[in-house]
C-alpha cells in the first residue's frame, strides 16, 4: 500500500532560515508516529510541510498521493493541523463548532454526531459555549472536528501541553482509536513518556533532519 | 469539495451565529454609534448646521463604527487560530471573504438604519417621498462596498502588529470615495443642502462602480493576503 507521507531529502526555509534540511521520512497509513527532538529541530515544520503551508525548496515530497512540489494546497483539504490554538470559535457553542468544520466539508448531520460521540461530546457538553470548557474539553472539541472534517492525516503540535495526567491519557486513547478507525497520526511531542504508551514509531527530529 | 457560494453562506451564518451569542455589535456598537451622533450635536451646537450636515454625520458615524465590527469580525477569527485552520482546511479564500462581507453588510445595514432614525430624532431630518428610492439605493451600494473594503483590510490586518491602529490607517483613506459618494446622494435623496434627488444618481454609479471593484478585487487577493 502506498504510504500515506513520503519525504526524500526535503529542504524548506523559512525566510533565511532552513527550517529543514533534507528530511528523509515514510509513513504508512493508520500509523502514530511521535516526533522528538529539541526546540528549533524542525518538528513544526515538518507537521506544516505536511498540512501544505510550507513550500517545498528541494527534495520530494508526497502526502496522501499529492506532489507537493507541485500543487500543496490540494492537500490540506485531507489534512487536520492542530497546533498550539485549537481553531475554534469560543462563543459558539462545541455543536455549533463541530457543525460548522462539518459543513466545510458537506458532512452530514450523522458525521457530526458521530465525531461528538467519539469525543464524548454529546449530552451536557453539546450545548456550552467553547469560552466555558476547560482546556482539555477544548481539545477534544478540536479533534471531533477533525473527524467531522474526515481528516485522513492527523498533524498534531505538542497536543498534550495544556491537559493534566487524565486528559493526556484520554488524548492517547482517542488518537489510538483515530489511527485504528484508518486515520494516520504524526505527533510532535516532548512528552517522553508517550513514546511506549501512543506511538507505533518514534522519529528523531534534529537540525532540520529526520534519524 | 464545496462550491464558492456555498461556503460564504456557511462562513456568513456562522459570523452572524457568533454576533447572535455575543450581542457584541448591538450591545456595544450601536451604544458607540448612538453616542457619536450625540456628540456630534453636542459638538456643532445648531439645529441649521446640524440639518445640513446630517447626511454626513451619518455615514462618518457609519464608518468610524465599521471600524469596530471589521475588527470584531477578525479578533474572533484570530483568537483561537481559527482563521489560520481555515486556510489551512483548504476552504475557499473567495467563500471566507464573500462570507465575511456578506455577514459586515447585514450587520451594517441594520446599524444605519438605527443611524438614520437618530438623525430623523435628532438633528430634524426628513425622508422625502421622491428620495426614498435614491436613498435606498444609497444605502445598498454603499453598504455593499463598505462591507468589502472591510473585509479585505481587516483580512489585511489581522495577522500584522498594531492591528488596531493599522486597520483605520488602512481603510479610511480608501473608504473615502464612499463617504464622499454615499454622503452627497443622501443629501440629494433628503434634499438637504439645496440639492434635488436628480444630482444624487451619478453617485449611485460611483457607489456602485467601487462595490464591484472591490468586491472583485477581494474576491481574487483574499486568498493571497490570509496566507503565508
Amino acid at each position: 500500500m502506498e504510504p500515506v507521507v513520503e519525504l526524500v531529502d526535503v529542504v524548506a526555509v523559512l525566510g533565511a532560515f532552513p527550517a529543514l534540511a533534507g528530511a528523509t521520512l515514510t509513513v504508512a497509513r493508520s500509523e502514530i508516529v511521535l516526533l522528538r527532538g529539541p526546540n528549533g529541530a524542525g518538528k513544526t515544520s515538518l507537521l506544516r510541510l505536511c498540512a501544505g503551508l510550507l513550500a517545498v525548496e528541494r527534495g520530494t515530497a508526497t502526502v496522501l498521493g499529492v506532489d507537493l512540489v507541485r500543487d500543496r494546497t490540494a492537500v490540506r483539504p485531507r489534512v487536520g493541523l492542530l497546533g498550539h490554538s485549537n481553531g475554534l470559535y469560543a462563543d459558539l457553542t462545541v455543536a455549533d463548532n463541530v457543525r460548522f468544520w462539518g459543513a466545510t466539508v458537506g458532512a452530514s448531520t450523522d458525521e457530526v454526531q458521530a465525531a461528538m460521540g467519539r469525543m464524548g461530546l454529546t449530552d451536557r457538553l453539546a450545548d456550552v459555549s467553547v469560552s466555558k470548557l476547560s482546556a482539555g474539553q477544548r481539545r477534544r472539541t478540536a479533534l471531533a472536528c477533525l473527524i467531522a472534517r474526515r481528516a485522513e492525516l492527523w498533524l498534531l503540535d505538542e497536543p498534550h501541553a495544556g491537559l493534566d495526567a487524565a486528559g493526556r491519557d484520554e488524548l492517547d486513547t482517542t488518537l489510538r482509536a483515530a489511527a485504528a478507525a484508518g486515520a494516520t497520526v504524526i505527533v510532535a511531542s516532548h512528552e517522553l513518556e508517550r513514546a511506549g504508551s501512543l506511538a507505533t514509531r518514534v522519529v528523531q527530529v534534529v537540525g532540520g533532519q529526520v534519524r | 469539495m464545496l462550491s464558492v457560494w456555498a461556503i460564504s453562506r456557511l462562513v456568513a451564518g456562522k459570523d452572524l451565529r457568533v454576533e447572535w451569542r455575543s450581542r457584541v455589535v448591538s450591545n456595544q456598537v450601536v451604544p458607540f454609534a448612538a453616542l457619536m451622533m450625540v456628540m456630534f450635536a453636542f459638538a456643532l451646537d445648531s439645529d441649521t448646521v446640524l440639518k445640513r450636515v446630517a447626511p454626513g454625520l451619518v455615514w462618518l458615524a457609519a464608518m468610524f463604527s465599521l471600524l469596530v465590527i471589521v475588527q470584531r469580525a477578525f479578533a474572533v477569527e484570530t483568537a483561537d487560530g481559527a482563521l489560520d485552520a481555515l486556510r489551512v482546511a483548504g476552504v475557499r479564500s473567495a467563500g471566507i471573504f464573500l462570507g465575511k462581507a456578506l455577514a459586515l453588510a447585514a450587520q451594517l445595514a441594520v446599524l444605519e438604519l438605527i443611524l438614520l432614525g437618530a438623525a430623523i430624532v435628532l438633528y430634524n431630518t426628513h425622508i422625502v417621498g421622491s428620495g426614498i428610492a435614491l436613498l435606498v439605493c444609497t444605502y445598498l451600494t454603499a453598504t455593499v462596498g463598505l462591507s468589502f473594503v472591510g473585509t479585505l483590510y481587516g483580512g489585511l490586518a489581522a495577522g500584522a502588529k498594531g492591528r488596531e491602529t493599522l486597520l483605520p490607517l488602512l481603510m479610511l483613506p480608501v473608504a473615502a470615495p464612499v463617504l464622499i459618494g454615499a454622503t452627497r446622494a443622501t443629501e440629494a435623496a433628503l434634499g438637504t443642502a439645496g440639492a434635488t434627488t436628480s444630482d444624487g444618481w451619478p453617485w449611485i454609479g460611483l457607489l456602485a462602480l467601487f462595490a464591484v471593484a472591490f468586491g472583485v478585487g477581494g474576491t481574487l487577493a483574499f486568498g493571497s493576503l490570509i496566507d503565508e
